[in-house]
């Protein structure tokens, strides 16, 4: 099964003027890719590659610099909770602490059921509304207890 | 009341729509520059004194002035000059350019138009951090109205010159908001600076001159153009002109992106968002984003300006100014901070890889309760091996945390060496997350 649909090469055909070369379409596509996919195998690594016209070792080697790109399966929802300074002096920790302790895994894993990813990030650019944490694209911010109970009450329900 | 050039229309319904930003007369100060010639663009730019509100703090209008008026290759045909903004936020503590370009993505669209007026380039990229996937459909649809507007593509409002717009996100890499970083990751590769010189007015994007500014930069240009040089460099002090927008965060009370006068007083600034959060002590505060040294409670009576926190042994940076009250562990803060630095090297150079990965394990061994005086001793000698040793500033800005911490909080560090855990937890109360930072340390 092929990654590369019409929707993700007419997309990036589209940047294509904007830029003199092929190779600075590789992280727009791979964004693409992601996006679809939830994460980029070595399979689309490599149709990338091709689509391109890189070396596969080109590829890899941006996969891999970059915090973003998963290089293995994620849950359905990504939760990336800040724990840098601001976040922290804003109790992140506890909020880790909490689902952790809800979801059953530790920071770095997926739940058995393939929901949920938690993972512990740097910042995200939000510390004025620390603490906060970024839920597949979007953010979530001035979290306390109660209102992380609320949210994850919520995507739990969108699965049901 | 302070006057504000970049956020009076915080919070205003549509503030992001072109049509409210033309109905506060958007867009006029971009016919302004076109009808100038792009040398007084850029002379009116210096006159304002305006720096860079990325962190470095240079002045925008020299920056300017160092690309080639008409590069040429070797074969003597005419290169492309490129325009970049860098709005890879990422500094911690900063959060400023979010607000921008969520609120007022059309004054960063103008900025950039008349920049590239000013320097002549063909083409301009904004470098957005990936996480920002809403602001990056913010700023993309600015782009496209501006488009359909005339005020982009081909012939800028009717003139002989096109110039057009290209928004590119980010993967989640720190480093990329060095802007050498930033122009190998706008080219598809990994995110890793560039040895300077050449610099990029020479050698930038795709081998051509190119000019990196700031999010915030680029929206102070529409002001300067529309009100004048002279009413801009009015507001600041001698040598840096207009407002900064200040990003306060940490134990405080009223935290938020504020713009204010370049040299207000940090005590001032902190009675400005409420004061310490709780009433609580203050104990340090970094003022400049998490690589500008950290100031304590005794050493702030300082204004906030690049001049007089340079003077302070510290730095204005990003304008990210994060508060730390009586209660925080500033083992445990600068912990944190080591163990960011830890996991945005680039790698490249040996020193910040082998460096930044050293120092955060110091930090948090003694955090831990694990560490010796043979460890407070050793983070000044590691220090010094790194600072100016490498490529970019990055190593530079590792010191500036780990010691300005232990310089100025000896006794917490000595203290938790003495007593073999953190005095400020309770005993038999576990490390909050330890299995986190053990899955994390991957030693």
């Amino acid at each position: 099964m092929t990654v590369l649909d019409s929707t993700i090469t007419q997309r990036i055909d589209a940047m294509r003027p904007h830029f003199p070369t092929e190779q600075a379409l590789l992280i727009p596509l791979l964004h693409e890719i992601q996006g679809k996919a939830g994460w980029i195998s070595r399979d689309a690594m490599q149709e990338a590659a091709s689509y391109l016209h890189l070396p596969l070792s080109k590829v890899l080697e941006v996969v891999t610099f970059y915090t973003m790109f998963n290089t293995k399966p994620v849950g359905k929802k990504h939760i990336q909770v800040c724990t840098n300074v601001a976040c922290f002096l804003r109790g992140a920790d506890q909020l880790v602490a909490s689902l952790e302790k809800r979801l059953g895994v530790h920071a770095g894993e997926t739940t058995a059921d393939q929901r949920y990813t938690l993972s512990e990030v740097e910042c995200l650019a939000a510390c004025g509304t620390a603490p906060c944490m970024q839920v597949n694209d979007d953010y979530h911010e001035n979290l306390t207890e109660e209102s992380l109970k609320t949210l994850m009450d919520k995507f739990d329900q969108e699965f049901q | 009341m302070t006057k504000k050039l970049l956020t009076r229309y915080n919070n205003t319904p549509g503030s992001h729509t072109l049509a409210f930003y033309q109905s506060v007369n958007g867009y006029q100060a971009l016919e302004k520059a076109l009808a100038m010639t792009p040398d007084a663009v850029i002379d009116e730019v210096k006159k304002s004194n305006l720096r860079g509100r990325g962190g470095a703090g240079f002045p925008t209008g020299m920056k300017w002035s160092f690309m080639p008026k008409a590069p040429v290759d070797a074969e003597g045909k005419p290169k492309p000059k490129f325009l970049v903004c860098n709005a890879d936020e990422g500094e911690p503590g900063t959060f400023k350019d979010r607000l921008l370009m969520t609120q007022h993505p059309h004054q960063l669209v103008e900025g950039m138009i008349i920049a590239g007026h000013a320097i002549g380039a063909t083409r301009g990229y904004i470098y957005i951090r990936g996480e920002f996937v809403h602001e990056t459909r913010r700023v993309e649809a600015a782009i496209e109205e501006a488009r359909a507007a005339g005020f982009l593509g081909a012939k800028v409002m009717g003139k002989e010159w096109s110039f057009d717009l290209c928004v590119y996100r980010g993967a989640g890499a720190y480093i990329c908001g060095e802007e050498t970083a930033l122009l190998n990751s706008l080219e598809g590769k990994r995110g890793e600076p560039r040895l300077k010189p050449p610099f990029p007015a020479q050698v930038g994007a795709f081998g051509m001159p190119t000019c990196v500014n700031n999010v915030e930069t680029f929206c102070s240009v529409p002001t300067i153009i529309a009100g004048g040089a002279e009413a801009f460099a009015s507001l600041g002090t001698e040598r840096s002109g207009g407002t900064r927008l200040f990003c306060v965060s940490g134990h405080i009370e009223k935290p938020g992106v504020y713009e204010l006068p370049i040299n207000i007083t940090l005590p001032e600034l902190i009675a400005h968002c409420g004061g310490v959060l709780g009433g609580r002590k203050l104990k340090a505060v970094i003022p400049g984003g998490a690589s500008a040294p950290m100031l304590r409670a005794d050493e702030i009576e300082v204004a906030m300006d690049f001049d007089s926190l340079a003077k302070a042994g510290t730095m204005a940076g990003s304008g990210g100014v994060i508060i730390i009250d009586e209660t925080a562990c500033i083992v445990e803060v600068a912990a944190r901070l080591l163990k960011f630095y830890e996991h945005e090297s680039c790698g490249q150079c040996s020193q910040c890889r082998e460096g930044s990965h050293w120092l955060a394990r110091m930090f948090d061994r003694i955090e831990r309760g694990g560490g010796t005086e043979d460890d407070l001793n050793m983070i000044a000698e590691i220090c010094s091996n790194m600072a100016g040793q490498t490529i970019c500033a990055f190593a530079d800005a590792v010191t500036g945390p780990a010691l300005s911490t232990i310089r100025k909080f000896r006794s917490e560090f000595e203290e938790h060496v003495r007593l073999g855990r953190c005095p400020c937890k309770h005993e038999g109360h576990a490390y909050p997350h330890s299995q986190i930072h053990h899955a994390s340390a991957r030693l």
